[in-house]
């Protein structure tokens, strides 16, 4: 019995993991390059980047996650999964935007400057100099990051597709035994948090530049 | 005759209301070491900034040899990529050892295969002495060390000019010697310097000429022992040995040392 509903609720994993790789990649390219265009861009990118990055982290994710799932859902046709996955994403860039902002903002102007000096084009400097240095500074608040959308990608649920929290609730339902059910959802989420993090720590520690 | 490198026309740069630079001119010959000394906040960082194209004066032409290089339409990193510049706070990359730093110019920006870049970096580090460091990064570097591979930096990407923005500023007194070392024998070897510089002992001997500035204009220029010792204006003269009393005491130091 207690094998039969562990060994359902874990079906989910494989879907949770899927949410989770397919919307943390978006919110990356998309997060990084808004913070570039906050950064770098001109008047008019840079505003709008602020704008976007406002306006997402001011709304709760669940709320966004409806919102962008019907606007997705009504332009393209794409199964509820790969729709609330780029939602996440989306959700997710503007939160990696402010991480990748930071970042950048700490590797200086300096550094710009002496890519600048030795005849770099902006976009060399930012991609040979800049980037290198911001995308290490990033690696604890992003491992935070992404522990946050995997963890988020229980809200997928409410669009209806099976992952670990679905599958427990249908557990809880079925059984009577909520406690267990949700028990053994909270335990998955817990472990891949925290083995999520630990790669992180390792990547990290293995791209650390040496100092004195 | 002499080639002429650079060339500065009448060169204004405001900021935020300020007058910076108020009219300089400046020609800076091939082989030449001009020193460029002055109070802080008289804008000779700005100068060679502006002459670098990092910063883009209000008024006034500049010239890389003979090619206006204020027009519109110059290819900046072009531009950039024939003036090599060490600054004050040394700018190094972080995320790259020595010899990165001094190879990324030549493979990012000049194109080169990375065995050559190698090489070729491998022989400025070498030019500075620190051929053994090359694989260290500047964290792991002490102030006079990341200084040299700036130089070494600029150098290998063949500058038609280095300037350098109060480079020995930032060190401690123990570490100035090293770099001046290193730009004394650049300046020997015929490259073309121009040097902002509090270090009156470096400017006495080394300088081909010597530019005062204050409040943004040139108050005088002319040979060292000219400024030194028969000044036209009793303005330089004043300054000179007051910065002369100030710097001297290490130099004497170093002088003892040796």
């Amino acid at each position: 019995m207690l094998f039969e509903i562990v060994k359902f609720i874990l079906g989910g994993t494989a879907v949770t993991l899927g949410v989770t790789s397919v919307a943390l990649p978006i919110g990356f390219v998309l997060g990084l390059l808004f913070s570039l265009a906050r950064v770098y861009g001109g008047q008019l990118l840079s505003r709008f980047a602020a704008l976007y990055s406002v306006v997402m982290r001011g709304v709760p994710p669940i709320v966004l996650l409806f919102i962008l799932y019907f606007i997705i859902a009504g332009t393209v046709q794409l199964p509820p999964f790969l729709a609330g996955s780029l939602s996440l994403g989306i959700i997710s860039s503007a939160y990696q935007l402010e991480i990748f902002r930071g970042a950048v903002l700490s590797v200086g102007s300096g550094q710009v400057m002496a890519a600048r000096a030795i005849g770099m084009s902006r976009l060399k400097a930012i991609r040979y100099i800049v980037l290198p240095q911001a995308l290490r500074l990033a690696i604890p608040p992003w491992s935070n990051e992404a522990s946050t959308v995997l963890k988020d990608s229980s809200l997928v649920y409410a669009l209806g597709v099976p992952e670990i929290l679905r599958r427990a609730q249908f557990m809880s339902a079925s059984t009577y035994r909520p406690f267990l059910a949700f028990g053994i959802a909270a335990a998955i989420y817990f472990l891949l948090t925290f083995f999520t993090n630990r790669l992180l720590d390792l990547v990290e520690y293995r791209t650390r530049i040496p100092a004195n | 005759m002499t080639k002429t490198i650079i060339k500065v026309e009448n060169l204004f740069k405001q900021y935020g209301g300020q007058d910076v630079l108020k009219g300089i001119s400046l020609t800076v010959n091939e082989g030449e070491t001009v020193v460029i000394i002055g109070p802080s906040g008289t804008g000779k960082s700005t100068l060679l900034r502006c002459i670098n194209l990092l910063t883009k004066a209000d008024r006034g032409r500049i010239w890389l040899d003979d090619r206006e290089i204020t027009l519109p339409g110059v290819d900046e990193d072009e531009v950039r990529s024939h003036i090599g510049m060490v600054f004050q706070d040394f700018l190094l990359f972080n995320h790259l050892t020595a010899l990165g730093n001094v190879m990324i110019g030549l493979t990012k920006v000049l194109g080169m295969s990375h065995d050559k870049a190698k090489s070729k970096a491998m022989a400025e580090l070498a030019r500075v002495g620190l051929a053994d460091n090359a694989d260290q990064y500047p964290g792991q570097l002490s102030g006079g060390q990341k200084q040299r591979v700036a130089i070494a930096r600029a150098l290998a990407m063949d500058p038609r000019v280095i300037l350098f923005d109060e480079p020995t500023s930032a060190l401690d007194p123990e570490l100035i010697g090293e770099v001046l070392e290193v730009m004394r024998k650049l300046a020997y070897d015929g490259m073309t310097m121009v040097v902002v510089t509090h270090e009156m002992g470096f400017a006495r001997e080394v300088a081909d000429r010597i530019v005062f500035i204050e409040k943004g204009s040139v108050v005088e220029e002319g040979p060292p022992v000219d400024l030194f010792y028969r000044p036209k204006v009793e303005r330089t003269r004043e300054f000179l040995w007051k910065l002369t009393e100030l710097y001297g005491k290490h130099e004497r130091k170093q002088a003892d040392g040796n």
